[in-house]
Protein backbone atom coordinates (compact mmCIF):
# COMPACT_ATOMS: atom_id res chain seq x y z
CA UNK A 1 0.00 0.00 0.00
CA UNK A 2 1.37 3.11 -0.88
CA UNK A 3 1.64 6.19 1.49
CA UNK A 4 -1.20 9.33 0.54
CA UNK A 5 -1.17 13.10 0.61
CA UNK A 6 -3.06 15.86 0.53
CA UNK A 7 -1.78 18.39 -2.33
CA UNK A 8 -4.51 21.06 -2.40
CA UNK A 9 -8.17 21.96 -0.71
CA UNK A 10 -10.39 24.53 -1.45
CA UNK A 11 -13.76 24.86 0.63
CA UNK A 12 -16.32 27.28 -0.82
CA UNK A 13 -18.58 30.15 1.25
CA UNK A 14 -20.65 27.92 3.29
CA UNK A 15 -24.20 29.42 3.95
CA UNK A 16 -27.94 30.20 2.10
CA UNK A 17 -26.31 30.64 -1.17
CA UNK A 18 -29.62 31.05 -3.56
CA UNK A 19 -27.26 32.26 -6.15
CA UNK A 20 -25.41 29.39 -7.03
CA UNK A 21 -26.31 26.17 -7.86
CA UNK A 22 -24.81 22.70 -6.66
CA UNK A 23 -22.96 22.21 -10.02
CA UNK A 24 -21.44 25.68 -9.60
CA UNK A 25 -20.30 25.82 -6.06
CA UNK A 26 -18.00 22.13 -6.56
CA UNK A 27 -17.08 23.36 -9.38
CA UNK A 28 -15.55 26.19 -7.63
CA UNK A 29 -14.54 23.83 -4.73
CA UNK A 30 -12.14 21.76 -7.49
CA UNK A 31 -10.92 24.22 -9.37
CA UNK A 32 -9.63 25.98 -6.44
CA UNK A 33 -8.29 23.22 -5.14
CA UNK A 34 -6.51 21.80 -8.24
CA UNK A 35 -5.06 25.45 -8.80
CA UNK A 36 -3.82 25.07 -5.16
CA UNK A 37 -2.64 22.28 -6.38
CA UNK A 38 -1.03 23.07 -9.22
CA UNK A 39 -2.60 20.22 -10.88
CA UNK A 40 -4.24 20.20 -14.32
CA UNK A 41 -6.94 18.77 -15.89
CA UNK A 42 -5.25 16.05 -18.07
CA UNK A 43 -3.79 14.70 -14.68
CA UNK A 44 -6.85 13.70 -12.77
CA UNK A 45 -7.58 10.08 -12.67
CA UNK A 46 -10.81 10.12 -10.68
CA UNK A 47 -13.13 12.38 -9.22
CA UNK A 48 -14.96 10.61 -5.81
CA UNK A 49 -17.89 12.84 -4.47
CA UNK A 50 -19.84 12.65 -1.25
CA UNK A 51 -23.14 13.94 -1.66
CA UNK A 52 -26.23 13.18 0.92
CA UNK A 53 -29.50 13.63 -1.18
CA UNK A 54 -29.22 15.33 -4.50
CA UNK A 55 -32.43 13.55 -5.42
CA UNK A 56 -34.07 15.00 -2.09
CA UNK A 57 -32.92 18.52 -1.97
CA UNK A 58 -32.44 19.30 -5.75
CA UNK A 59 -34.32 16.14 -7.85
CA UNK A 60 -30.65 15.88 -9.04
CA UNK A 61 -29.49 12.11 -9.19
CA UNK A 62 -26.34 11.07 -11.22
CA UNK A 63 -24.17 13.61 -9.04
CA UNK A 64 -20.73 12.64 -10.22
CA UNK A 65 -21.20 12.80 -14.16
CA UNK A 66 -22.92 15.95 -13.68
CA UNK A 67 -19.78 17.12 -11.73
CA UNK A 68 -17.46 15.86 -14.43
CA UNK A 69 -19.41 17.38 -17.29
CA UNK A 70 -19.59 20.68 -15.61
CA UNK A 71 -15.70 20.15 -14.15
CA UNK A 72 -15.02 19.87 -18.13
CA UNK A 73 -14.13 16.39 -17.39
CA UNK A 74 -16.54 14.33 -19.06
CA UNK A 75 -17.05 15.37 -22.86
CA UNK A 76 -12.77 15.03 -23.63
CA UNK A 77 -11.16 13.61 -21.08
CA UNK A 78 -14.23 11.07 -19.80
CA UNK A 79 -12.57 11.05 -16.01
CA UNK A 80 -14.37 8.43 -14.09
CA UNK A 81 -16.62 10.20 -11.59
CA UNK A 82 -18.39 8.43 -8.50
CA UNK A 83 -20.69 9.49 -6.10
CA UNK A 84 -20.66 7.90 -2.43
CA UNK A 85 -23.25 8.52 0.41
CA UNK A 86 -23.19 7.94 4.25
CA UNK A 87 -25.81 10.99 5.16
CA UNK A 88 -23.96 13.47 6.61
CA UNK A 89 -20.87 11.19 6.49
CA UNK A 90 -20.56 11.45 3.23
CA UNK A 91 -17.75 13.83 2.42
CA UNK A 92 -15.58 12.11 4.93
CA UNK A 93 -16.69 8.74 2.97
CA UNK A 94 -15.09 10.31 -0.20
CA UNK A 95 -12.07 11.41 1.53
CA UNK A 96 -11.43 7.69 2.52
CA UNK A 97 -12.42 6.09 -0.97
CA UNK A 98 -10.35 8.42 -2.99
CA UNK A 99 -7.46 7.71 0.11
CA UNK A 100 -8.40 4.03 -1.14
CA UNK A 101 -7.84 4.38 -4.99
CA UNK A 102 -4.62 5.97 -4.38
CA UNK A 103 -3.25 3.78 -1.90
CA UNK A 104 -3.91 1.08 -4.05
CA UNK A 105 -1.71 2.01 -6.30
CA UNK A 106 -4.45 1.62 -8.92
CA UNK A 107 -4.79 5.63 -9.71
CA UNK A 108 -2.25 8.35 -8.86
CA UNK A 109 -3.88 11.92 -8.83
CA UNK A 110 -8.09 11.78 -7.24
CA UNK A 111 -10.13 14.67 -6.83
CA UNK A 112 -11.79 13.89 -3.50
CA UNK A 113 -14.74 16.29 -3.12
CA UNK A 114 -17.79 16.52 -1.51
CA UNK A 115 -21.08 19.20 -1.56
CA UNK A 116 -24.87 19.68 -0.58
CA UNK A 117 -26.96 22.23 -2.01
CA UNK A 118 -29.69 22.74 1.09
CA UNK A 119 -31.79 25.86 0.57
CA UNK A 120 -33.40 25.08 -2.55
CA UNK A 121 -36.16 23.93 -0.55
CA UNK A 122 -38.17 24.80 2.55
CA UNK A 123 -36.21 24.35 5.55
CA UNK A 124 -39.20 21.79 6.83
CA UNK A 125 -38.21 19.71 3.72
CA UNK A 126 -34.85 19.88 4.15
CA UNK A 127 -35.24 18.44 7.75
CA UNK A 128 -37.20 15.89 6.53
CA UNK A 129 -35.09 15.33 4.16
CA UNK A 130 -32.06 14.47 6.75
CA UNK A 131 -34.18 12.73 8.64
CA UNK A 132 -33.81 9.91 6.15
CA UNK A 133 -30.72 9.38 7.73
CA UNK A 134 -32.64 8.21 10.73
CA UNK A 135 -34.62 4.36 10.19
CA UNK A 136 -37.46 6.43 8.43
CA UNK A 137 -40.16 3.29 9.01
CA UNK A 138 -39.12 3.27 13.12
CA UNK A 139 -38.27 6.08 14.03
CA UNK A 140 -39.45 8.76 11.54
CA UNK A 141 -42.46 7.36 11.04
CA UNK A 142 -43.11 8.34 15.14
CA UNK A 143 -42.14 11.44 14.69
CA UNK A 144 -38.63 11.67 14.83
CA UNK A 145 -36.84 14.67 14.44
CA UNK A 146 -32.51 14.58 14.24
CA UNK A 147 -32.54 17.23 16.64
CA UNK A 148 -34.98 14.81 18.29
CA UNK A 149 -32.70 11.50 18.55
CA UNK A 150 -29.74 13.78 19.73
CA UNK A 151 -31.74 15.33 22.31
CA UNK A 152 -32.40 12.07 24.18
CA UNK A 153 -28.98 11.82 23.55
CA UNK A 154 -28.46 14.20 25.17
CA UNK A 155 -31.23 14.14 27.94
CA UNK A 156 -29.69 10.87 29.03
CA UNK A 157 -26.08 12.41 28.75
CA UNK A 158 -27.18 14.89 31.70
CA UNK A 159 -29.12 11.87 33.75
CA UNK A 160 -25.86 9.51 33.83
CA UNK A 161 -23.15 12.34 34.20
CA UNK A 162 -24.42 15.41 35.22
CA UNK A 163 -23.89 17.52 32.04
CA UNK A 164 -25.64 20.64 32.38
CA UNK A 165 -27.47 22.82 29.39
CA UNK A 166 -24.47 25.73 30.22
CA UNK A 167 -21.91 22.93 29.14
CA UNK A 168 -24.13 22.20 26.09
CA UNK A 169 -23.67 26.00 25.25
CA UNK A 170 -20.63 26.49 25.82
CA UNK A 171 -19.35 24.22 22.59
CA UNK A 172 -22.07 26.64 20.63
CA UNK A 173 -20.08 29.63 22.26
CA UNK A 174 -16.44 28.56 21.36
CA UNK A 175 -17.56 27.23 17.91
CA UNK A 176 -19.01 30.50 16.97
CA UNK A 177 -15.80 32.40 18.51
CA UNK A 178 -13.71 30.21 16.10
CA UNK A 179 -16.11 31.25 13.19
CA UNK A 180 -15.63 34.52 13.58
CA UNK A 181 -12.21 34.26 11.93
CA UNK A 182 -13.05 31.47 9.33
CA UNK A 183 -13.36 33.21 6.05
CA UNK A 184 -15.91 30.66 4.42
CA UNK A 185 -18.01 30.17 7.90
CA UNK A 186 -21.44 30.34 7.74
CA UNK A 187 -21.62 32.76 10.77
CA UNK A 188 -19.43 35.08 11.99
CA UNK A 189 -21.00 36.35 15.46
CA UNK A 190 -19.88 35.45 18.98
CA UNK A 191 -22.63 34.48 21.46
CA UNK A 192 -23.08 33.72 24.98
CA UNK A 193 -24.53 30.84 27.24
CA UNK A 194 -27.52 32.83 27.53
CA UNK A 195 -28.39 33.73 24.02
CA UNK A 196 -28.15 29.62 23.56
CA UNK A 197 -30.12 29.14 26.59
CA UNK A 198 -32.77 32.08 25.47
CA UNK A 199 -33.19 30.68 22.15
CA UNK A 200 -35.95 29.20 20.89
CA UNK A 201 -35.97 25.32 22.42
CA UNK A 202 -36.09 22.59 19.12
CA UNK A 203 -36.28 19.61 21.10
CA UNK A 204 -35.93 19.26 24.90
CA UNK A 205 -33.16 20.12 26.08
CA UNK A 206 -31.41 21.66 22.49
CA UNK A 207 -32.40 25.08 21.86
CA UNK A 208 -31.89 26.36 18.39
CA UNK A 209 -28.46 27.50 19.17
CA UNK A 210 -27.28 24.07 19.95
CA UNK A 211 -28.33 22.80 16.62
CA UNK A 212 -26.19 23.14 13.21
CA UNK A 213 -27.60 25.20 10.55
CA UNK A 214 -28.84 24.16 6.92
CA UNK A 215 -26.30 25.23 4.84
CA UNK A 216 -25.13 25.06 1.06
CA UNK A 217 -21.51 24.49 0.03
CA UNK A 218 -18.46 22.29 -1.40
CA UNK A 219 -15.13 21.20 -0.62
CA UNK A 220 -12.14 19.17 -2.47
CA UNK A 221 -9.22 17.93 -1.53
CA UNK A 222 -6.26 16.87 -4.09
CA UNK A 223 -4.90 13.19 -3.25
CA UNK A 224 -1.74 11.91 -4.62
CA UNK A 225 0.86 9.21 -4.08
CA UNK A 226 3.21 10.64 -1.18
CA UNK A 227 6.22 10.28 -3.37
CA UNK A 228 5.28 12.39 -6.30
CA UNK A 229 3.61 15.19 -3.43
CA UNK A 230 6.68 17.32 -3.09
CA UNK A 231 6.56 18.10 -7.17
CA UNK A 232 3.36 19.94 -6.62
CA UNK A 233 3.99 21.27 -3.44
CA UNK A 234 6.00 22.13 -0.55
CA UNK A 235 3.71 21.54 1.71
CA UNK A 236 2.25 18.27 1.72
CA UNK A 237 0.29 16.93 4.16
CA UNK A 238 -0.18 13.21 4.89
CA UNK A 239 -2.86 10.59 5.29
CA UNK A 240 -1.81 8.63 8.64
CA UNK A 241 -4.73 6.99 8.99
CA UNK A 242 -8.27 6.19 7.75
CA UNK A 243 -10.94 4.13 9.30
CA UNK A 244 -14.86 3.76 8.96
CA UNK A 245 -16.64 1.99 11.54
CA UNK A 246 -20.42 1.10 11.89
CA UNK A 247 -23.58 0.91 13.91
CA UNK A 248 -27.07 0.26 14.15
CA UNK A 249 -29.11 2.82 12.49
CA UNK A 250 -32.05 3.29 14.81
CA UNK A 251 -30.45 5.15 18.23
CA UNK A 252 -32.50 2.58 20.32
CA UNK A 253 -30.94 -0.28 19.08
CA UNK A 254 -27.40 0.73 20.94
CA UNK A 255 -25.61 -0.54 23.57
CA UNK A 256 -25.57 2.60 25.22
CA UNK A 257 -26.89 5.44 24.04
CA UNK A 258 -24.69 8.06 25.05
CA UNK A 259 -21.52 6.10 22.98
CA UNK A 260 -21.43 6.64 19.34
CA UNK A 261 -20.00 3.14 19.55
CA UNK A 262 -19.14 3.68 15.70
CA UNK A 263 -17.07 6.62 16.73
CA UNK A 264 -15.15 4.67 19.48
CA UNK A 265 -14.35 1.75 17.05
CA UNK A 266 -13.21 3.95 14.05
CA UNK A 267 -11.52 6.34 16.40
CA UNK A 268 -9.28 2.87 17.85
CA UNK A 269 -8.92 1.69 14.27
CA UNK A 270 -7.63 5.03 13.40
CA UNK A 271 -5.23 5.42 16.60
CA UNK A 272 -3.71 1.90 15.60
CA UNK A 273 -3.08 2.53 11.82
CA UNK A 274 -1.14 5.83 12.91
CA UNK A 275 1.05 4.15 15.45
CA UNK A 276 -0.69 7.00 17.50
CA UNK A 277 -2.67 8.34 20.89
CA UNK A 278 -5.16 10.93 21.73
CA UNK A 279 -2.24 12.68 23.42
CA UNK A 280 -0.33 13.06 19.77
CA UNK A 281 -2.93 14.78 18.29
CA UNK A 282 -2.54 19.03 18.34
CA UNK A 283 -6.38 19.54 16.82
CA UNK A 284 -9.34 18.10 16.23
CA UNK A 285 -12.25 18.54 14.18
CA UNK A 286 -15.05 16.79 14.99
CA UNK A 287 -18.90 16.21 13.97
CA UNK A 288 -20.87 18.88 15.98
CA UNK A 289 -24.16 18.53 14.52
CA UNK A 290 -25.71 19.29 17.58
CA UNK A 291 -23.83 20.73 21.03
CA UNK A 292 -24.46 17.16 22.73
CA UNK A 293 -22.47 15.65 19.99
CA UNK A 294 -19.19 17.55 19.93
CA UNK A 295 -19.15 16.65 24.12
CA UNK A 296 -19.76 12.75 22.92
CA UNK A 297 -17.52 12.70 20.10
CA UNK A 298 -14.52 13.82 22.56
CA UNK A 299 -15.52 11.29 24.61
CA UNK A 300 -15.86 8.66 22.66
CA UNK A 301 -12.09 9.47 20.75
CA UNK A 302 -10.38 9.07 23.81
CA UNK A 303 -9.58 12.98 24.24
CA UNK A 304 -11.41 12.77 27.71
CA UNK A 305 -13.07 10.06 30.17
CA UNK A 306 -16.73 9.30 29.46
CA UNK A 307 -18.95 11.84 31.18
CA UNK A 308 -16.26 14.56 31.67
CA UNK A 309 -16.83 16.51 28.26
CA UNK A 310 -19.32 18.91 29.82
CA UNK A 311 -17.18 20.32 32.38
CA UNK A 312 -13.94 19.58 29.93
CA UNK A 313 -15.31 21.80 27.32
CA UNK A 314 -16.65 24.59 30.20
CA UNK A 315 -13.23 24.94 31.53
CA UNK A 316 -11.95 25.65 27.85
CA UNK A 317 -9.91 23.10 27.08
CA UNK A 318 -10.69 22.53 23.55
CA UNK A 319 -10.57 26.56 22.57
CA UNK A 320 -7.80 26.91 20.16
CA UNK A 321 -5.90 27.67 23.13
CA UNK A 322 -6.73 25.21 25.05
CA UNK A 323 -5.28 21.46 25.75
CA UNK A 324 -6.95 19.88 22.53
CA UNK A 325 -8.38 22.17 20.19
CA UNK A 326 -11.86 21.43 18.33
CA UNK A 327 -13.36 22.83 15.63
CA UNK A 328 -11.34 25.91 14.91
CA UNK A 329 -13.36 26.03 11.68
CA UNK A 330 -16.31 27.15 14.03
CA UNK A 331 -17.51 23.45 13.62
CA UNK A 332 -20.80 22.49 11.86
CA UNK A 333 -22.55 24.97 14.50
CA UNK A 334 -20.78 28.30 13.34
CA UNK A 335 -18.66 26.94 9.94
CA UNK A 336 -22.06 25.40 8.51
CA UNK A 337 -23.42 21.55 7.74
CA UNK A 338 -23.51 21.00 4.29
CA UNK A 339 -23.78 17.54 5.04
CA UNK A 340 -21.62 15.90 1.85
CA UNK A 341 -19.24 18.57 2.31
CA UNK A 342 -18.91 18.72 5.76
CA UNK A 343 -16.30 15.48 5.99
CA UNK A 344 -13.69 17.60 3.18
CA UNK A 345 -14.31 20.52 4.34
CA UNK A 346 -13.16 18.93 8.30
CA UNK A 347 -9.88 17.69 6.55
CA UNK A 348 -9.45 21.01 4.12
CA UNK A 349 -9.43 22.83 7.99
CA UNK A 350 -6.52 20.61 9.03
CA UNK A 351 -4.62 20.86 6.37
CA UNK A 352 -4.68 24.52 6.28
CA UNK A 353 -3.90 25.10 10.21
CA UNK A 354 -0.92 22.05 9.55
CA UNK A 355 0.37 24.44 6.86
CA UNK A 356 -0.19 26.92 9.40
CA UNK A 357 -1.82 28.82 7.00
CA UNK A 358 -5.16 29.52 9.43
CA UNK A 359 -4.60 33.23 10.32
CA UNK A 360 -6.40 33.92 13.23
CA UNK A 361 -7.36 30.54 14.02
CA UNK A 362 -3.90 29.26 13.88
CA UNK A 363 -2.61 26.51 16.67
CA UNK A 364 0.51 27.21 16.98
CA UNK A 365 3.21 24.50 16.14
CA UNK A 366 0.20 22.05 15.28
CA UNK A 367 1.93 18.89 12.83
CA UNK A 368 -1.19 16.52 13.72
CA UNK A 369 -4.74 16.73 13.22
CA UNK A 370 -7.93 14.19 12.54
CA UNK A 371 -11.23 14.56 11.40
CA UNK A 372 -14.37 12.83 12.51
CA UNK A 373 -17.01 12.69 10.41
CA UNK A 374 -20.71 11.28 11.27
CA UNK A 375 -23.29 9.93 9.51
CA UNK A 376 -27.22 9.99 10.77
CA UNK A 377 -27.61 9.49 14.56
CA UNK A 378 -23.91 7.50 14.59
CA UNK A 379 -24.51 4.29 12.25
CA UNK A 380 -21.89 5.84 10.49
CA UNK A 381 -18.51 7.40 11.34
CA UNK A 382 -15.40 8.08 9.51
CA UNK A 383 -11.96 9.24 10.84
CA UNK A 384 -8.67 10.69 9.50
CA UNK A 385 -5.39 11.28 10.78
CA UNK A 386 -3.42 14.04 8.88
CA UNK A 387 0.25 14.79 9.69
CA UNK A 388 2.84 17.70 7.85
CA UNK A 389 5.47 14.72 8.65
CA UNK A 390 5.50 11.11 6.56
CA UNK B 1 -44.94 6.68 3.75
CA UNK B 2 -46.37 4.42 1.11
CA UNK B 3 -49.09 2.23 1.55
CA UNK B 4 -47.29 -1.01 0.67
CA UNK B 5 -44.48 -0.03 3.13
CA UNK B 6 -46.38 0.61 5.59
CA UNK B 7 -49.01 -2.03 5.20
CA UNK B 8 -46.04 -4.78 4.89
CA UNK B 9 -45.02 -4.46 8.69
CA UNK B 10 -48.46 -3.09 9.37
CA UNK B 11 -49.32 -6.03 11.64
CA UNK B 12 -46.13 -5.53 14.07
CA UNK B 13 -47.00 -2.24 14.45
CA UNK B 14 -50.20 -2.63 15.34
CA UNK B 15 -49.43 -5.25 17.62
CA UNK B 16 -46.25 -5.16 18.82
CA UNK B 17 -45.07 -8.33 17.16
CA UNK B 18 -41.64 -8.39 16.88
CA UNK B 19 -38.81 -11.14 16.46
CA UNK B 20 -37.17 -14.01 19.32
CA UNK B 21 -34.27 -16.28 18.07
CA UNK B 22 -35.05 -19.29 19.67
CA UNK B 23 -30.65 -20.12 19.19
CA UNK B 24 -29.66 -17.17 21.13
CA UNK B 25 -33.21 -16.77 23.01
CA UNK B 26 -32.95 -12.70 21.89
CA UNK B 27 -35.92 -10.80 21.52
CA UNK B 28 -36.04 -7.91 18.95
CA UNK B 29 -37.95 -5.35 18.15
CA UNK B 30 -38.38 -3.77 15.35
CA UNK B 31 -38.66 -7.06 13.91
CA UNK B 32 -36.23 -8.36 11.67
CA UNK B 33 -35.61 -11.52 9.08
CA UNK B 34 -31.95 -12.45 10.06
CA UNK B 35 -30.93 -12.58 13.94
CA UNK B 36 -28.39 -10.11 14.24
CA UNK B 37 -26.60 -11.79 16.64
CA UNK B 38 -26.73 -15.73 15.32
CA UNK B 39 -26.73 -14.22 11.54
CA UNK B 40 -27.15 -16.71 9.52
CA UNK B 41 -26.91 -19.76 12.60
CA UNK B 42 -30.16 -17.60 14.41
CA UNK B 43 -33.56 -19.06 13.62
CA UNK B 44 -36.38 -16.07 14.34
CA UNK B 45 -40.13 -17.03 15.07
CA UNK B 46 -42.58 -14.01 15.44
CA UNK B 47 -43.38 -12.70 19.41
CA UNK B 48 -45.69 -10.72 20.70
CA UNK B 49 -44.14 -8.47 23.30
CA UNK B 50 -46.21 -7.37 26.49
CA UNK B 51 -45.57 -3.92 26.02
CA UNK B 52 -44.80 -2.99 29.59
CA UNK B 53 -40.97 -1.38 29.75
CA UNK B 54 -39.38 1.56 31.03
CA UNK B 55 -38.48 4.98 29.82
CA UNK B 56 -34.90 4.80 29.13
CA UNK B 57 -34.62 8.92 27.53
CA UNK B 58 -37.25 11.52 25.93
CA UNK B 59 -37.92 14.61 24.73
CA UNK B 60 -40.17 17.32 24.24
CA UNK B 61 -40.14 17.86 20.42
CA UNK B 62 -41.48 22.03 20.11
CA UNK B 63 -39.97 22.26 16.47
CA UNK B 64 -41.90 18.61 14.21
CA UNK B 65 -41.37 16.53 11.66
CA UNK B 66 -43.30 17.18 8.30
CA UNK B 67 -46.90 15.43 9.26
CA UNK B 68 -46.51 16.44 12.82
CA UNK B 69 -46.88 20.15 13.30
CA UNK B 70 -50.29 19.83 15.29
CA UNK B 71 -48.88 17.68 17.73
CA UNK B 72 -46.59 20.42 19.27
CA UNK B 73 -45.15 19.96 21.91
CA UNK B 74 -45.56 16.02 21.78
CA UNK B 75 -43.29 13.46 24.45
CA UNK B 76 -40.52 11.38 21.73
CA UNK B 77 -38.76 8.35 23.78
CA UNK B 78 -37.06 5.36 23.57
CA UNK B 79 -39.12 2.50 25.72
CA UNK B 80 -36.65 -0.30 26.36
CA UNK B 81 -39.28 -3.31 27.12
CA UNK B 82 -39.07 -5.82 29.51
CA UNK B 83 -38.21 -8.28 26.98
CA UNK B 84 -35.24 -6.94 26.07
CA UNK B 85 -35.01 -4.70 23.04
CA UNK B 86 -35.58 -1.11 22.72
CA UNK B 87 -38.05 1.10 20.36
CA UNK B 88 -38.65 4.22 19.76
CA UNK B 89 -42.34 5.88 20.48
CA UNK B 90 -44.42 9.17 21.57
CA UNK B 91 -45.39 8.99 24.91
CA UNK B 92 -48.43 10.43 26.05
CA UNK B 93 -48.40 12.18 28.87
CA UNK B 94 -47.99 15.56 30.16
CA UNK B 95 -44.43 16.71 29.59
CA UNK B 96 -43.96 18.10 32.82
CA UNK B 97 -44.33 14.57 34.61
CA UNK B 98 -41.81 12.81 32.22
CA UNK B 99 -39.31 10.60 34.27
CA UNK B 100 -36.24 8.46 32.93
CA UNK B 101 -36.86 5.24 34.45
CA UNK B 102 -40.69 5.72 34.83
CA UNK B 103 -42.90 2.59 33.49
CA UNK B 104 -45.01 2.64 30.60
CA UNK B 105 -47.52 0.34 28.55
CA UNK B 106 -48.67 0.33 24.93
CA UNK B 107 -51.84 1.89 23.94
CA UNK B 108 -52.87 1.68 19.99
CA UNK B 109 -53.74 5.17 18.62
CA UNK B 110 -53.04 7.10 15.03
CA UNK B 111 -48.89 7.89 13.87
CA UNK B 112 -50.44 10.63 11.51
CA UNK B 113 -51.62 10.61 7.90
CA UNK B 114 -50.27 10.97 4.22
CA UNK B 115 -52.51 14.44 3.38
CA UNK B 116 -56.10 14.83 3.89
CA UNK B 117 -56.90 12.24 1.20
CA UNK B 118 -54.05 9.62 1.65
CA UNK B 119 -54.00 6.68 4.64
CA UNK B 120 -54.07 7.32 8.74
CA UNK B 121 -51.70 5.35 9.69
CA UNK B 122 -52.14 3.89 13.00
CA UNK B 123 -49.41 1.60 15.54
CA UNK B 124 -48.13 1.36 19.34
CA UNK B 125 -48.03 4.49 21.61
CA UNK B 126 -47.41 4.70 25.04
CA UNK B 127 -48.95 5.87 28.27
CA UNK B 128 -47.33 6.06 32.30
CA UNK B 129 -48.55 3.00 34.17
Amino acid sequence: MRDVAIIGIKTTRFGENWDISLRDTITEAGVGALEDAGVTGEEIDAIIVGNMSGGQFIEQEHIGALIADYAGLAKELHVPATRVEAACASGGLALRQGIHAVASGLEDIVVAAGVEKMTDISSSSASTALAAAADREWEGIMGATFPGLYAMIARLHMHKYGTTSEQLAQVAVKNHANGVHNPIAQYHNKISVDDVLRSIMVADPLHIFDCSPITDGAAAVILAPADIAHKYTDTPVYVKATSQASDTIALHDRKDITTLAATVEAGKRAFRMAKLTPGDIDLVEVHDCFTIAEICAIEDLGFVKKGEGGKFTEEGNTAIDGKIPVNTSGGLKSCGHPVGATGIKQAAEIVEQLRGDAGKRQVNGAEIGMTHNVGGSGATAVVHILSRNR
Amino acid sequence: MSVPRFWRKQVARYNLIGTHCTNCKTYYYPPRSMCPKCRRDGKTENYKFSGRGEVLTYTVIHTAAEGFEKQTPYVLGIVKLEEGPSLTSQIIADPGTMKIGMKVRPVFRKLGESGEKGMIYYGTKFVPE
